[in-house]
């Protein structure tokens, strides 16, 4: 199935046979994959399929137990990711690796910098060479600006930049569309297909499977460490994929269970932190979830951050069940029922060298806990549940959470919070990274949440998502609340144009009191 | 890392069996190797130290080694909690002389202020509190003000030697009951230091292990950030760690005083750098999250073991120096290697 694409070319990349363990889990198991030049290659598969450890093995950052990897027909032995980028394969993680205090330029060429004699480093040349690069790539982005203060999908155009700037012949991307938007989206698939032009292999993990016939020539599909074939991509249908994936289909990608709306539980009124969020109120109801759009940067999880007391703000009251409460920190904020799925798991919601069971027991500890100590049976017990409800793949309960999958260290962020019996949750971005089986599991639990009588802020950067699930749809613009809509009028093409900013404010001030 | 926080590498093996090729195998050899790597090291040392010196078995001077072991591994207990939060307590050394001079004085002319004489326990409760509140202020130091525990902690080593020597009067303290002597003395054989620190330690594993004060520890050191998004009270608990922290340096200084028989108000300077080594060398991260109390015990003794074995060789003291800041270095690379 991999070959007699293009009889007679010689492949950028061929994997052969490889094979890789860590202690308990099989990652790869006599893996193929090939990729030809000039080809925009997609990997699926669920979490933890081995996906990344594929990649890994391919720039360098893991070896394999066994098997053969040729590059432009020449066996190779890659040692390190210098020796990748030394043969042309270049990477950008899953994970961002950016030296937040360092400029742009400074981020691209680290470690290369143009020097002079005395290893003195030559500055004009650094953000000339760094200008010239990102104009190439049509990345919009001063060589002099700090990376700390870059929105995610700049940061990304960063790492591509970086990756970019060795003569790479074949490029990696492992999930990078995980955290952009639509338009993001966009601008980076025209940067791929610049590349592509220019005689560059992509190879391209993605766990959004409606963009892959837009952008990718091939798919080759992973499952429990195996691969299960590679296919056309334009020509296969998205059921036939999933059916490849998860070994059966998935009928219904967004189950949602309509529960009678009952009273409100949380209101916010003119919420602020000047230069971030403005003025924004709204409200939740029992059985309802209220999903929340806008573009990355909108101030929807800096919203969310106020509201949980993890930042302070300037103005604005809660109101829960009527009464007004003043939520200084998480932990009055979880007090009162209302819990945080943060965004990024590894800078908020993982604490990386625990296992498993105390990631998912953090924010519940207390109801394990007598006289001080923990209950380790109570505590595996509902550990093991989440573990089998959200099939997180562990090889046990006290795995290391930092040697997890990504998609599977996200279930726990997620199953840490489902386990805490909210009254309202607020979800940044739950599913991100999560494989299409893995999303029906945790919209069921959204569903098993509402049926209980709690409610759903539900922040998403994937439209589909935030229409599929939501009773209602706000929209955030610049830090301002702009639409609150019902869902029936909340269309695709108007919640674009809302949070864009083209379509003015459906909000007046009458909103809130 | 018999604290568990280390996932059990060999459940994992156990459960896929014979499935590990090879790799597995060696891999369960290595991991065995570095997981014990530090006991392997404290047995090899008294290895080579038995076969150079007749003395060194005997159990007159093992026992010599444990109570020598003694005060550093009571105040690496606390430092070992205080570093797997990811902070450090430079200030514990000038603790216990604090600590063992307010006591000392308490006993010899009265509670401090009004002067009314009391018996030696609570004079003993008495330096107790004082490392209590030093540990008390550097916690609410860092957590208040938000300084890194480095700056707080560098300060206050300064701040608390400079009050030792003005409440001294810069004067040793000596003259004291004997039932607080007996502090230093031995149960059978046994020396009563020895004792002290091993109930100490095992309160403190049995803490770590099984503890919410214990889960918190980890979980703040491992990411404070996702500790605190998870409603725990992390500067609360910071604080609470470093007054913990605090008290095992007052009940070192004060053990200290009484093996000594006396107060110096220069006592126990450097126990900061000892504590640290042994916590370290004993597998605790110093960028938090990990570590276990097994460890820094090893750690203590290894570096007790040292000193007393290259006493009994006659190795000058220039040299010892020399050699137990190599073999910090050591154990320290040994665990680099491990984390990979
Ligand atoms: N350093 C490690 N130690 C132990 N196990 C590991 C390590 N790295 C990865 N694994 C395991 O290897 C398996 C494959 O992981 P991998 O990261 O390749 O999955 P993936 O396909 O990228 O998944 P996802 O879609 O969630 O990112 C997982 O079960 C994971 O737990
Ligand atoms: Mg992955």
């Amino acid at each position: 199935m991999t070959d007699g694409n293009a009889p007679g070319m010689t492949p950028t990349l061929r994997v052969a046979d490889v094979s890789k363990s860590y202690p308990g889990v099989r990652a790869l198991q006599h893996v193929d994959l090939e990729v030809l030049p000039g080809e925009i290659h997609a990997v699926i598969g669920e979490n933890g399929a081995g996906k990344s450890t594929l990649m890994k093995i391919v720039f360098g950052v893991t070896q394999p137990d066994s098997g053969a990897i040729e590059v432009q027909g020449t066996p190779v032995h890659i040692g390190s990711p210098v020796e990748a980028q030394r043969l042309g394969v270049a990477m950008v993680h899953q994970e961002l690796s950016l030296v937040p205090a360092l400029d742009v330029a400074r981020n691209i060429y680290l470690g290369r910098e143009p020097s002079l004699a005395l290893g003195i480093i030559d500055w004009p040349a650094l953000y000339r060479n760094a200008g010239a690069l990102l104009r190439r790539l049509g990345i919009a982005l001063n060589p002099r600006q700090v990376v700390r203060g870059l929105s995610t999908a700049h940061k990304q155009m960063v790492e591509i930049a970086r990756a970019l700037s060795w003569q790479s012949k074949l490029l990696i991307l492992d999930e990078p569309t995980s955290s952009l938007t639509q338009g993001e989206i966009r601008e980076l698939f025209r940067i791929l297909r610049d590349l592509k032009t220019g005689g560059v292999s992509v190879l391209y993990i993605s766990h959004r499977l409606e963009e892959l016939p837009e952008i990718a020539d091939r798919v080759t599909v992973m499952r429990d460490g195996h691969t299960v074939g590679t296919v056309d991509a334009r020509s296969t249908p998205i059921p036939a994929l999933i059916r490849m994936m998860v070994g059966r289909g998935v009928d219904q990608l967004f189950p949602r269970a309509h529960v009678p709306i009952g009273d409100e539980i949380l209101r916010v009124e003119g919420l602020t932190r000047h230069g971030v969020v403005e003025d924004v109120s709204f409200s939740v109801h029992a059985g309802e979830i209220v999903g929340m759009a806008g573009l990355v940067g909108a101030g929807r999880s800096e919203t969310a951050r106020l509201i949980v007391g993890a930042d302070k703000k300037d103005a604005g009251r809660t109101i829960i069940d009527g009464r007004v409460v003043e939520i200084g920190s998480p932990a009055v904020a979880i007090a009162a029922g209302i819990a945080l799925l943060p965004e990024d798991r590894k800078q908020q919601g993982l604490v990386l060298p625990l296992p498993v069971k105390n990631n998912l027991s953090l924010a519940t500890l207390r109801e394990f806990t007598r006289f001080g100590i923990v209950w380790q049976r109570e505590r595996d017990r509902m550990a093991q549940r989440f573990v089998r409800d959200l099939s997180i793949r562990t090889p046990n309960l006290d795995f290391r959470v930092r040697n997890l999958s990504g998609g599977n260290q996200q279930k726990v962020v997620l199953g840490k919070w489902l386990g805490s019996h909210p009254r309202v949750l607020i979800f940044d971005e739950p599913t991100r990274g999560i494989d299409v089986g893995a999303k029906v599991e945790v919209y069921e639990e959204m569903n098993d949440l509402i049926a209980r009588g709690a409610g759903i802020l539900l922040i998403s950067s994937e439209l589909p998502e935030v229409l599929g699930m939501s009773d209602r749809v706000l929209v955030m613009h610049e830090g301002r609340l702009v639409a609150d809509l019902p869902r029936a009028e909340a269309t695709p093409e108007r919640v674009i144009a809302l949070a864009s900013g083209e379509e003015l404010p459906v909000l007046t001030s009458a909103h809130h009191g | 890392m018999a604290d568990g926080q280390e996932p059990p590498a060999f459940s994992a093996e156990a459960q896929v069996g014979s499935d590990v090729a090879l790799s597995g195998r060696r891999s369960r050899l290595t991991q065995f190797l570095l997981r014990y790597g530090i006991v392997l090291a404290l047995v090899a040392l008294g290895a080579v130290f038995a076969w150079r010196s007749p003395v060194f078995l005997t159990s007159e001077n093992l026992l010599q080694v444990l109570l020598q072991a003694s005060v550093n591994i009571i105040v690496a207990l606390g430092m070992t909690f205080v570093i797997i939060t990811a902070g450090i307590d430079l200030s514990v050394g000038s603790t216990a002389a604090l600590s063992g001079m307010v006591a000392a004085t308490t006993m010899s002319t009265g509670l401090p202020i009004v002067g009314i004489a009391v018996s030696w326990p609570v004079a003993v409760l008495v330096g107790l509190l004082t490392g209590v509140l030093v540990g008390f202020a550097s916690g609410v130091i860092v957590t208040s003000l938000r300084i890194t525990p480095f700056i707080v902690t560098l300060g206050m080593l300064s701040v608390v030697r400079g009050l030792t020597l003005i409440y001294s009067g810069g004067r040793p303290v000596f003259g004291f009951p004997e039932g607080f002597t007996n502090l230093a003395g031995t149960i059978g054989p046994v020396p009563t230091p020895a004792i002290i620190a091993g109930i100490l330690a095992i309160i403190s594993a049995f803490v770590l292990r099984f503890t919410r004060l214990g889960e918190y520890t980890y979980a703040i050191g491992g990411n404070e950030e996702a500790a605190r998004l998870s409603g725990v009270p992390v500067d609360r608990y910071k604080i609470a760690i470093y007054t913990l922290c605090g008290a095992f340096a007052a009940v070192a200084g004060i053990v200290l005083t009484a093996r000594l028989r006396v107060a110096e108000p220069n006592a126990a300077s450097g126990y900061e750098l000892d504590a640290i080594a042994a916590t370290v060398m004993g597998g605790t991260s110093l960028f938090g999250g990990e570590g276990t109390v097994v460890g820094t015990v090893i750690g203590a003794l290894i570096i007790a073991t040292l000193r007393n074995g290259l006493n009994l060789l006659n190795v000058q003291a220039y040299y010892q120096q020399l050699a137990i800041g190599l073999v910090i270095i050591l154990a320290v690379a040994l665990d680099r290697f491990r984390q990979r």
